[in-house]
């Protein structure tokens, strides 16, 4: 990267170090920090959403629909996130595949089953074997974040079902006699007042999130553990211009101190959302604000 | 997000025509010197090396896909890349579940290394990556054996004293001798080469890569590629 790193072994020190630090290959741990980064961006707003809904479904009056979201949590909770992880991501890609396969190939007579292979026609893969490595990176980030977002979805489910029920039957009984609907009740009373009581449990599940980022590996997207076990093993001087010993301890130590520092700020935030949350609501947080005001 | 990906498809549909057929070569990265990862976070090595040539002689298009040892084989029957090239040698068990190409490089013995040269293999403990041929071996001996996901590992192992020797092919260990682990005069010969690795439905890709190991093996630069990277005894 810089100007003096052409001839890495004459260079001690600081010097080596900045130019050990900027190669090809520390470049693709600062990607994978931000890739991780930009997955619980989209992952929590949309795990978030598949709770909110499957929560509303479980309490709805319709019987197939409570069934889908009772069902729904259930089920993702009570398997391994680890079984979940190898098994559904390769059912999701294979089905979307076989969809392709019906669409396109309608003239292909092969079995798609051969034995163990699974075959389909090259127009049906997903992504095209011709595209470039990019496509297929990005296609692997957007079946972590599905599958992320259905497993936490499922416990998002089952805290906001219970938050649901915290609020104070009494706050929906008032509504009901200003004369609203129960639709109009649960958008304007129930849906505002429950957060308060979602949050720690909320809280508690993204930070569950922030350090099942490393199961990402198995779906073939390389995060900031891989490249920590990748560029901290031993590099011999045959293939390498920087030759060092196992250096496991230093990259784990960076890690711990990023998921430390990080989870920090989580619970800063959260604390400060909850703060705001709790204001003008009847529960024993929203007195102590209201007396410590007056 | 479904039109996302239909949006990507679409556009990879358009980039992607008037090219040579595309292969995508699925390797592990992480054993020296047949395959790694370079500083520029290339892959790199004695296959990456070979991958390029064949490729090139089969008039293909080739890209590089790194996965884990342990999900390899199930990644490749499911299509998510076309061949294995990783150091794979040629056993019945794999050959049940996968076809291989004839050997791009002889049946080389596997070496020992330990912390000191006195070693006793039968009452200690041994470690090799899990699902090789050597961790298949050790088991087969009734030895007591450690698996590890990675060759890393496996050395790290008996550096730190958690086993007391690594069976392991002998040219990735001729790495890791120094100063402080020995290699043990014993060797085993285990495994038919090794090959590349194809789907049992996709024979005629795998003849295509036949030919071209053939004509290297023919025209002498499959033996000069191997004494560049020291990986095994020459043809």
């Amino acid at each position: 990267m810089f100007s003096y790193c052409t001839d890495p072994s004459t260079l001690e020190g600081l010097s080596w170090l900045s130019c050990y630090l900027t190669t090809g290959k520390h470049l693709n741990l600062y990607i994978s920090v931000v890739v991780v980064l930009v997955l619980l961006a989209i992952t929590a707003p949309v795990a978030l959403l598949f709770g909110f809904g499957a929560a509303s479904a479980a309490r709805s009056k319709f019987l197939p629909l409570r069934w889908f979201g009772k069902g729904y949590t259930s089920i993702v909770r009570g398997v391994p996130d680890i079984a979940f992880f190898l098994f559904f991501v390769i059912a999701l890609d294979q089905a979307f595949e076989w969809m392709r396969h019906k669409v396109k190939c309608p003239d292909w007579d092969q079995p798609i089953r051969q034995g163990i292979d699974f075959v389909v026609c090259d127009a049906a893969k997903l992504p095209l074997s011709a595209s470039p490595q990019w496509v297929h990176e990005t296609y692997g980030f957007f079946l972590a974040v599905l599958t992320f977002s259905i497993v936490f979805g499922a416990f998002a489910a089952n805290v906001l079902y219970g938050a649901m029920r915290a609020v104070p039957r009494a706050q929906i009984e008032t509504a009901e006699a200003y004369g609203m609907t129960t639709r109009q009740a649960f958008w304007r009373i129930l849906v505002p007042q429950m957060w308060v009581y979602a949050l720690p449990g909320l809280s508690n599940l993204w930070m569950v999130l922030i350090k099942a980022t490393p199961l990402l590996f198995l779906l073939g997207v390389e995060d900031i553990v891989y490249w920590a076990r990748e560029l901290g093993g031993t590099k011999t001087e045959r293939f390498t211009e920087y030759p060092h010993p196992n250096w496991h301890v230093w990259y784990f130590a960076a890690l711990l101190v990023f998921y430390l520092c990080f989870t920090k700020v989580s619970e800063v935030v959260l604390a400060r959302i909850m703060k705001r949350l709790t204001k003008g609501q009847a529960t024993a947080g929203g007195e102590a604000q209201r007396k410590a005001a007056a | 997000m479904k039109s996302l990906i239909l949006g990507t498809a679409a556009l990879a549909l358009s980039a992607g025509m008037g090219l040579a057929e595309t292969v995508r070569l699925g390797t592990e990265g992480a054993y020296a010197p047949w395959n790694f990862v370079n500083d520029a976070g290339e892959i790199d090595g004695f296959e990456r090396e070979l991958g390029d040539e064949l490729c090139k002689r089969a008039e293909l298009t080739c890209e590089w896909v790194k996965n884990d040892w342990d999900s390899i084989i199930p990644n490749l029957v499911s299509g998510n890349y076309d061949t294995i090239i990783a150091g794979m040698s040629i056993t019945d068990e794999r050959d049940e579940v996968i076809d291989f190409t004839q050997p791009y490089t002889p049946p080389d013995p596997s070496a020992y290394v330990a912390q000191s040269a006195d070693i006793d293999l039968e009452s200690g403990v041994i470690a090799a990556q899990a699902t090789t041929i050597q961790a298949a071996f050790v088991a087969e001996q009734g030895w007591t054996l450690v698996e590890f996901a990675t060759p890393e590992e496996t050395v790290a192992a008996v550096r730190n004293g958690e086993a007391d020797a690594v069976l392991a092919d002998k040219s990735f260990l001729d790495t890791v001798v120094g100063d402080d682990l020995v290699m043990l005069e014993k060797t085993e010969a285990l495994g038919g080469g090794v090959g590349m690795g194809f789907r049992e439905s996709d024979a005629e890709l795998r003849g295509k890569f036949d030919a071209a190991i053939q004509s290297m093996k023919d025209d002498g630069s499959l033996n000069e590629l191997i004494a560049k990277w020291e990986v095994s005894s020459q043809w």
